[in-house]
């Protein structure tokens, strides 16, 4: 049971006055949402740093635990079930609570902003699952994604056409009646339709076939090549390492390694408890 | 319960007694004992509602079936009428219940396609007209028997307490085909659900004049016991020495005694029915209960039929507003369908359920006497709050007139303002859950 | 022929005509319950007191227009008071949402938490609203009272059924139409209605997409009000007005729109004439069209009404009940918005 007694609904399931499942289940702390701070260190682009938090007022699940990306590079978080990935991701984005540590972007501590705040910051988010609006077509989709906008976004509307060109011709159809590659493509497209600086990625190949996943990771190396940085969850280690500059193994919400991608490729040991040999 | 509890309850009876010093004692018998029966509703939804979560608004149907279980229950039959159109109108909805069973049967058996949705429809249409050849006839010749003093069938002429335990079951009867229907889809549709049945309820209630004479009402249903009529008592030589002995007057003195009896009666299954619900509530039934509430899936893992104990629980529930709406109809010692009001019937229920503790008995309990006490005594507050405030305006004022002619509205007002303080700054309510 | 085409005028007459605009009516109401559901995610036992409490400011407003001898005729003064309506209604719907609902969003509380707090709005609403006007019958309709007469249109066709339309079931369904075609285009066509669909499609992404909250309830809070003053007034000058009969309209309005699958606009407006078509058929009697239809001999001796009038809301209900059976989510799979 949650303390919070608003929230308690005795399990009632009615759906005949109540719609649950859609709801917000960011929790952001009320204290949040403050301006950026510049920092005035030489820091990687983003960077979160010795982090510690968790869920509300749960356990931690991150301790002191740092992920970084560089401009235009490509920086993989990988480890076993329950490593704390997806959380150190959506700690760096601020949808948990950090009791220790900072994140750093450009050199503006952003650690007490919230994510609506970060994403003004120039930091996009594409969740695992839930990432489309299932509704809306996929045009629809990329405007939402350029909401924040007020400048033309014809032209970044155009890019994501040839970033994904499948999308052009399924512009004018409701995103939830594409095929699972083509609902991540929408997914990145609509984070990059903010015209982002950091793109954030939460396990992008869940779940699509192995072909798709190699195009995807094609896909993901082209939008850093335009300068955007990626930092990327993956449970698909061994590729997502062969296209990373950087990356990060976690085990209990800690760094257990950290080296550029190719150098852990190579690390017998990494090889032997993480990538099966 | 501890000591803030125990203050809670003697300031509502505090409340009572200077309700019984200021206006008169009459008055204050009359509202406890339409606060014992609260109480008993406001048990009823708590049962539903605090135990397993279920938003059933059907609160005023079941109640209404208590009402209606007196009048069947307690009333003299009509002999006359049974013997115009009795039979054929207990053929008829026997009919009604066969072309029911035929139709849900043609809908389990058959292969689903064309054949069986065609034979369905059939059989539905066909049986509604049967059901209304028979049925229609009879109604007229029954209506038609005396329709200023009885047309309608009577009842079967049984002590009225016996109404009380009627009503649980009809009511329970009730929520059972009700449960089936809404609980037992992919997800819960109990809220809208109940919602209409309750107003379905009410206008067969209305209409069904051979059932309980309609909106004609019906009055002069029997007492629980004969001594309780004023007149008999204020006949009785020992009643009124009795009542002398106290230095009363023997009609006042009648008055009283009679109020006390039912609030006796009233206190009585009141106390039962808490019993019961804090022994449920304590047993592994209750445990599995809150289990189900707390956390549906890792009970429905460990093997419990989370629909069977929410059809239980909705139904548990039911019959005890069944119980209360019966004793609310002794009371009144008439069945008046017209009054039923979702706002009054169901909605200050749960109001009462809120702000008194969701899933705790005592605060069902105390919020009944409390909302119901505040529900009839904001009236003449209000009454006196705007003579207060409309003191400086001119009598012949028009704003005055209206505002003194509104303030029976100040209570839907408070019970809004109270509902949304309680969520707000108690939301557990005053005695909660532990 | 000449009997089938009476048949059909009576048709129209008692049945077309009526349910269209009592569809309509639904149709508005149910729209605005939906919006609430899709956007706050909780169903508004308010909403039938809003639309008294709308209704009320449109009608005191008329009376006042009535006084000053401002007049629209043949139209009824209602129409031209009516923006004065959505403005109060909506100043009450912003109040309730920041002293009441903002509070339960800014602490995540559970949508049946919402749900309870309405209950707590409809009562005090439906206290203001019996406060200031009384819980008497009201009468505000002024103008023309027929599009066309039976008589006339008996002495133009020369049938012998009479077709008669209502100025205010005219005003309805026009004002019907057009109230939902500029809701669709907004919804569709317009960026801030765009986000209010992302926000109810999917919370979350909507919030990393930078659509702020705050503002996509607003917005919703005002369609609401619009929608919710209109439907009250074209149902108070259609009929009339009585503050319990709008509480009691939020039966029918919650079918229709749980009918149409909540959240969905498009539904609302199918449910509506679905609950209204039913509601219609199944209390009339017939026996008025089958004269003309069957062979003398077959003639019926009774009214052939299925039901009694007063079981109209069994009607809405037990369609509500066969379409949960087969379609849990309604007609319209409840998505967007």
């Amino acid at each position: 049971m949650s303390d919070n007694p608003y929230k308690d609904d005795r399990g009632n399931k009615d759906l005949s006055v109540t719609d649950p499942s859609k709801a917000s289940t960011i929790e952001v702390d009320p204290g949040q949402s403050a301006e950026p701070v510049p920092v005035g260190e030489d820091k990687p682009f983003l960077i979160g740093e010795n982090m510690t938090g968790g869920y509300g007022k749960g356990a931690d699940i991150l301790h002191d635990c740092t992920v970084s990306v560089n401009k235009g590079e490509i920086a993989v978080i990988v480890g076993p079930n329950g490593a704390g990935k997806s959380t150190a991701m959506k700690a760096i984005f601020g949808m948990l609570n950090l009791r220790k540590g900072r994140v750093v972007i450009d050199g503006k501590d952003i650690t007490r902003l919230s994510p609506q705040d970060r994403v003004a910051e120039g930091m996009a988010f594409v969740p695992q699952t839930h990432n489309i609006f299932t509704s809306m077509t996929v045009e629809e989709n990329l405007e939402m994604g350029a909401f924040l906008r007020r400048d033309d976004i014809s032209a970044t509307m155009e890019q994501v056409f040839e970033l994904f060109p499948i999308l052009r011709d399924k512009r004018k159809q409701a995103a939830g009646e594409l095929s699972g590659g083509q609902r991540q493509q929408v997914a990145v497209g609509r984070a990059l339709m903010t015209q982002p600086k950091v793109l954030m990625l939460d396990e992008p190949t869940a779940g699509v076939s192995p072909i798709v996943m190699d195009e995807l990771f094609d896909r993901i190396i082209e939008v850093a090549r335009t300068g955007i940085s990626i930092l990327m969850v993956e449970q698909n280690a061994r590729q997502a390492l062969a296209i990373a500059d950087k990356g990060y193994v976690l085990v209990q919400g800690r760094n257990r390694y950290t080296d550029t991608g190719k150098a852990l490729l190579a690390d017998p040991e990494v090889r032997k408890s993480f990538l099966g040999g | 319960m501890n000591i803030r509890n125990i203050l809670l309850f003697a300031v509502v009876f505090g409340l009572l007694v200077v309700v019984g010093y200021i206006q008169s004692w009459s008055v204050a018998f009359q509202l406890l004992n339409l606060c014992l029966i609260s109480a008993v509703m406001a048990l009823g939804v708590n049962i539903q509602w605090g135990y397993a979560g279920l938003f059933s608004v059907g609160t005023m149907g079941f109640v209404a079936l208590g009402g209606l279980a007196t009048v069947i229950t307690s009333m003299p039959p009509v002999h006359e009428a049974w013997a115009a159109g009795g039979a054929r109108v207990v053929l008829a909805l026997l009919l009604a219940v066969v072309v029911i069973v035929a139709a849900s049967q043609i809908w389990k058996r058959m292969a689903p396609g064309r054949k069986r949705n065609l034979s369905m429809i059939v059989v539905l249409v066909g049986g509604f007209f049967l059901y209304r050849y028979v049925f229609d006839p009879a109604v007229d010749a029954i209506e038609r028997v005396n329709p200023a003093g009885t047309g309608y069938l009577g009842g079967m002429g049984l002590p009225v307490l016996v109404s009380w335990g009627v009503g649980g079951l009809l009511a329970a009867g009730v929520a059972w085909v009700i449960g089936k229907i809404s609980l037992g889809l992919r997800s819960d549709y109990l809220a809208i659900a109940t919602l209409g049945i309750a107003e379905i309820i009410i206008s067969v209630i209305k209409n069904e004049d051979w059932l309980a004479r309609g909106v004609k009402n019906v009055n002069g249903i029997p007492r629980p016991f004969s001594f309780m009529y004023e007149v008999n008592l204020q006949g009785d030589p020992w009643f009124v020495s009795w009542a002398a002995s106290f230095g009363l007057d023997p009609v006042q003195a009648s008055s009283w005694f009679v109020k006390l009896i039912y609030a006796a009666l009233f206190t009585v299954v009141l106390l039962i029915i808490l019993w019961m619900s804090e022994k449920a509530l304590r047993s592994p039934w209750g445990r599995m209960m809150r289990a189900i509430r707390d956390n549906e899936e890792a009970a429905e893992a460990m093997g419990k039929d989370v629909t069977r104990r929410h059809l239980q629980v909705f139904i548990l529930g039911s019959a005890v507003l069944g119980i209360a709406g019966a004793m609310m109809t002794s009371l009144d010692g008439l069945f008046t369908p017209g009054t039923y009001n979702p706002l009054r019937f169901t909605f200050l229920i749960w109001v009462m359920v809120v702000v008194g503790g969701s899933g705790n008995n005592w605060g069902a309990v105390l919020g009944g006497f409390l909302i119901w006490f505040l529900w009839v005594e904001v009236e003449p507050m209000g009454k006196h709050l705007l003579d207060f405030v409309t003191a400086w305006m001119a009598d012949d004022s028009g704003l005055k007139k209206h505002l003194l002619e509104s303030a029976a509205h100040m209570r839907l007002l408070t019970m809004g303002i109270i509902l949304l303080l309680v969520l707000r700054f108690s939301p557990k309510g005053l005695i909660p859950e532990k | 022929m000449v009997d089938f085409l009476n048949a059909l005028v009576a048709l129209t007459n008692y049945i077309l005509v009526p349910a269209v605009a009592y569809g309509s009516q639904l149709a508005l109401g149910a729209l605005g319950i939906t919006l609430i559901y899709g956007i706050l995610r909780f169903s508004n036992f308010a909403h039938g007191d809003t639309m008294a409490f709308g209704t009320m400011v449109v009608i005191l407003t008329t009376w006042w227009f009535q006084d000053m001898g401002i007049s629209i005729a043949p139209l009824p003064t209602a129409l031209l008071a009516l923006p004065i309506g959505i403005i109060v209604t909506l100043a009450l719907l912003l109040g309730t949402d920041r002293v009441v609902y903002r509070f339960y969003r800014k602490a995540k509380a559970a949508p049946i938490i919402f749900v309870m707090a309405s209950l707590g709005v409809m009562f005090i609403t439906n206290g203001i609203v019996r406060f200031i006007i009384g819980p008497n019958e009201q009468r505000f309709a002024d103008g023309a009272r027929f599009i066309i007469k039976a008589r006339e249109f008996k002495h133009m066709t020369g049938l012998s059924e009479g077709l008669a339309i209502k100025v205010s079931q005219g005003i309805t369904v026009v004002t019907a139409v057009i109230v939902v075609v500029a809701l669709f285009w907004f919804l569709n066509r317009t960026r801030t209605g765009k986000s209010m669909r992302a926000f109810s499609d999917n919370e979350d992404l909507a919030l990393l997409s930078g659509i702020n909250p705050e503002r996509v309830v607003t917005v919703t809070w005002v369609l609401v009000a619009i929608l919710a003053t209109i439907a009250g007034t074209l149902y108070g000058l259609d009929k009339s007005y009585k503050p319990f009969t709008y509480f009691q309209l939020l039966l029918p309005m919650f079918a229709a729109a749980i009918v149409g699958g909540l959240g969905n606009p498009l539904g609302a407006i199918a449910g509506g004439f679905v609950i209204s078509f039913s509601e219609v058929g199944v209390t009339y009697a017939w026996k008025k069209v089958l004269v003309y239809l069957l062979p003398e001999q077959w003639a019926p001796d009774s009214l052939v009404q299925l039901m009694s009038t007063d079981y109209k809301f069994a009607v809405s209900f037990s369609i509500l009940v066969l379409v949960l059976l087969f379609r849990p989510t309604g007609i319209f799979k409840g998505q967007s918005v």
